[in-house]
């Protein structure tokens, strides 16, 4: 799943966009912005791996905002002409531009080229999810990803349920959820992260991993229904 | 109408420069409700967008007037508009050299879209 912002201060021009995207599965509209000084703010404090950007934009301009940024994440420019066409080819982060009215096709386009960059990382990708490391009484003990089933938040530390031992590690849910892949982990609840693979059952607000009960929040009630594979 | 804005809207209804919901319809595919919301979104914006451009024209703020159409040619284009496209891309680039050329036939397109908007 791409996580995604739109920045352009025409309300028209992101409903487009927005439009665009609730076609695809994989991408998903965080938020939207209507000038690029909040969004410099959300994406300093958020992960973003994808920004439909407008380059003609009062106070700030599309240039700007990326200039602006350090690890500036993926970028579509979105513009009324093709005349900065040239301007876009500077910027590694910037994988496409999209002259509006912008038309669907050209627009899976675009998104395509993010997915074809992503694929060439993939092998690196994956063999650093298959295990990481956890600091534990000084010591850095290996864990295998794929045997996580449950790792829950306790105050200033979280416990990482494994089918063979669990791990009491001194850290944040946010950190570990940085590190685990997205395709077989779940943030259900504020304070419980699981194994996809590992449901036994869903009923209602609850999820049984192994024989755990565990609460689903509301808000993250969608997004967990989309990842299974239903039969309706 | 001023006999050049006359002259221009005659020119222009010679280019057969008829608005349509081409695009708008294309994207909304047979989503009601998302043409619908497009619609309402342009019926507030246009207004807004060309009130902001004649308020910038006029006090010959130009370059924020070049700004405005720049963000009207987006809707121009929306509407199937490709010569006033044309007229709006050359009159954001005269306005950038504080040249008025323009004007009167881009303000035909403006006219053109407005009264489309009543009509849908």
């Amino acid at each position: 799943m791409l996580k995604c912002i739109i920045i352009d201060d025409e309300e028209m021009a992101r409903a487009i966009i927005e439009q665009y995207c609730s076609k695809l599965d994989h991408l998903q509209i965080v938020k939207q912005f209507n000038n690029a000084l909040e969004a410099i703010q959300f994406i300093n404090s958020n992960h973003v791996d994808l920004v439909f950007l407008d380059i003609h934009m009062p106070e700030l301009n599309g240039f700007d905002f990326i200039d602006s940024l350090n690890n500036p994440p993926n970028v579509i420019l979105t513009t009324s002409d093709s005349d900065f066409a040239l301007n876009a080819f500077e910027y590694k982060c910037i994988v496409d531009y999209l002259v509006k009215p912008i038309k669907l096709p050209r627009f899976i386009k675009a998104v395509t080229k993010i997915e074809s960059s992503k694929e060439s990382t993939q092998p690196i990708a994956n063999n650093e999810v298959n295990e990481m490391y956890v600091n534990i009484d000084r010591r850095l003990v290996k864990i295998h990803i794929p045997d996580i089933y449950l790792i829950e938040a306790k105050g200033d530390y979280i416990n990482i349920k494994t089918e063979t031992k669990n791990h009491i590690v001194h850290t944040t849910m946010k950190k570990i959820e940085e590190k685990l892949p997205d395709s077989l982990f779940l943030k259900i609840h504020r304070s419980f992260i699981i194994n996809l693979k590992k449901i036994v059952d869903i009923e209602d607000n609850s999820v049984l991993i192994k024989k755990e009960v565990i609460p689903v929040s509301r808000s993250n009630r969608p997004e967990l229904m989309n990842r299974l594979n239903l039969l309706n | 109408m001023t006999d050049a804005t006359k002259t221009s809207w005659h020119n222009i209804k010679s280019k057969k420069m008829i608005p349509n919901l081409d695009y708008i319809n294309t994207i909304a595919e047979n989503d009601i409700t998302f043409k619908n919301k497009l619609i309402s979104i342009i019926k507030r914006e246009f207004p807004l967008e060309r009130d902001e451009f004649l308020s910038n024209y006029n006090t010959n703020q130009y370059v924020n007037a070049a700004g405005n159409v720049h963000k009207l040619k987006h809707k121009i284009n929306m509407f199937g508009l490709k010569k006033g496209f044309e007229i709006a891309k050359k009159f954001e680039n005269e306005l950038n050299e504080n040249k008025l050329d323009s004007y009167q036939d881009f303000v035909v397109v403006l006219n053109l879209i407005d009264n489309y908007l009543k009509e849908i």
